[in-house]
């Protein structure tokens, strides 16, 4: 069941997120809830989408049970703040963040680890 | 960009989006151009409880029915840009962004408001996420079981304290004063909350960690004593600043950075107005900033208005 939202699509459950991981080199995740730290989140993300075609976006749902394959990944350890966004290279975790980003903070990392 | 709006409206917190409502409305040709996403900081309140006409809502539920409300009646919204010049003396007014898109105008409304002000505590920044957060609905229940502290003495930080008792087993609140700047209602209730502690007069000084927070170092403000406190997190919450650093030598501010405005939120430059959480002003709340937001827009309005009327009068003058 989506939770989310946004316009953005929405994973929800962890072979989905294997699915994505396998089918797209560059992989962004925004794991949340509609809350103020992450909505900011996925209205960049919704922006960034036109500006990056190489890059997957996509959102999961913090509070749905399937999203322990991201609260449980080691990047992951000690964030004690929403959202957890993931960034995946070939099925790889290059890159996590905890709490709000802004715009320059997100394209900085895709920038870093999805050039084009 | 060619094209040259009526109005363009810096900001879409709830004074920008107020604006943008009733100038669109009164079709006017009407931009918001805003720094981050739309909302500002009431997307930051949980419970919106005192909006009337409203029973109860989630602030960002709130942000969201304005934006749409903005857009519906016509208001072009543009989000996430950075503003590098702004050329406000001429009749048409000329905002540039970094990408180089040039935004033209008659009339410019400043509705930059405030973002929340930091400690200034090395590694508050750093550990932002990793036990010290900004926002007690968001991160919550990640301090499930454990002891948080809570910096600030006003509405905002005894609230968000009150509500941290769900989760903490323990909230102390570190404040700068002997007393709280909050509506007594709220000091009432929180004084009756369990699990609510005070350290008054006093600030956090150090930030001691490993890979996460472990505890603070607290000075006792008058008498300069400081203590080792242990906790899992930190929730700061001491207010805002305007966020009107760049408008310096632009705009008229006063010694807080506050833009100084007149009772029809004009600025004293022609054809500029200012609303919301910039402005210098005594309260900050939503319905203070709408107001702000509406009267800025109907003064903006008119001014349009008047401008016109001239341009006909003297098209008549030529033509006649």
């Amino acid at each position: 069941m989506k939770m989310l939202r946004t316009s953005l699509h929405e994973i929800e459950t962890s072979e989905e997120l294997k699915k994505l991981q396998e089918e797209n080199e560059n992989l962004m995740v925004c794991c949340g809830r509609m809350g103020p730290m992450c909505i900011p989140v996925y209205d960049i993300m919704e922006e960034l989408e036109e500006e990056y075609p190489h890059v997957k976006f996509a959102v999961m749902a913090f509070d749905n049970p399937e999203a322990a394959i991201i609260r449980n990944d080691p990047a992951c350890r000690g964030f004690m703040g929403l959202p957890f966004t993931m960034y995946y290279k070939n099925g790889k975790t290059v890159k996590a963040t905890t709490s709000i980003q802004n715009r320059q903070q997100i394209t900085s990392i895709l920038n870093e680890y999805f050039q084009k | 960009m060619n094209e040259i709006f009526d109005v363009a409206i810096i900001g879409g917190g709830p004074a920008g989006l107020s604006a943008g409502i009733y100038s669109s409305r009164a079709k006017l040709k009407t931009v918001i151009l805003n720094s981050g996403s739309f909302g500002g900081q009431v997307v930051l309140t949980d419970e919106v409880a005192n909006y009337p006409g409203v029973e109860q809502t989630k602030g960002f539920n709130l942000a969201a029915v304005m934006k749409k409300q903005a857009k519906d009646f016509g208001c072009k919204l543009i989000g996430n840009i950075e503003i590098t010049e702004y050329h406000l003396n001429d009749e048409i007014k000329k905002i540039v962004l970094s990408d180089g898109r040039e935004i033209k105008a008659r009339g410019v409304i400043f509705a930059t408001g405030g973002r929340p002000r930091l400690l200034g505590v090395e590694g508050e920044n750093e550990f932002r996420g990793r036990g010290i957060s900004f926002c007690a609905t968001c991160d919550g229940d990640f301090f499930t079981g454990k002891e948080v502290v809570v910096v600030g003495g006003g509405n905002s930080a005894l609230e968000e304290a009150i509500s941290l008792t769900k989760f903490a087993t323990k909230v102390t609140i570190v404040h700068q004063f002997d007393h709280f700047q909050a509506f007594p209602a709220v000091i009432d209730e929180a004084k009756k909350t369990p699990k609510l502690n005070f350290i008054m007069e006093s600030r956090i000084v150090k930030f001691l960690r490993s890979e996460k927070l472990e505890a603070v170092e607290i000075e006792h403000i008058t008498s300069g004593t400081r203590h080792i406190f242990k906790t899992d997190g930190v929730f700061i919450f001491i207010g805002y600043i305007p966020n009107t650093e760049d408008l310096k030598g632009i705009l008229p501010l006063n010694d807080r950075g506050e833009i100084i405005v007149d009772s029809d939120m004009f600025t004293g430059i022609p054809g500029v107005y200012a609303a919301g959480d910039s402005i210098a002003k005594k309260y900050r709340q939503i319905t203070t900033a709408v107001a702000e937001g509406t009267i800025a827009s109907l003064s903006l309005a008119e001014y349009i208005k008047s401008k016109v009327k001239i341009f006909e009068d003297e098209k008549n003058l030529v033509v006649g």
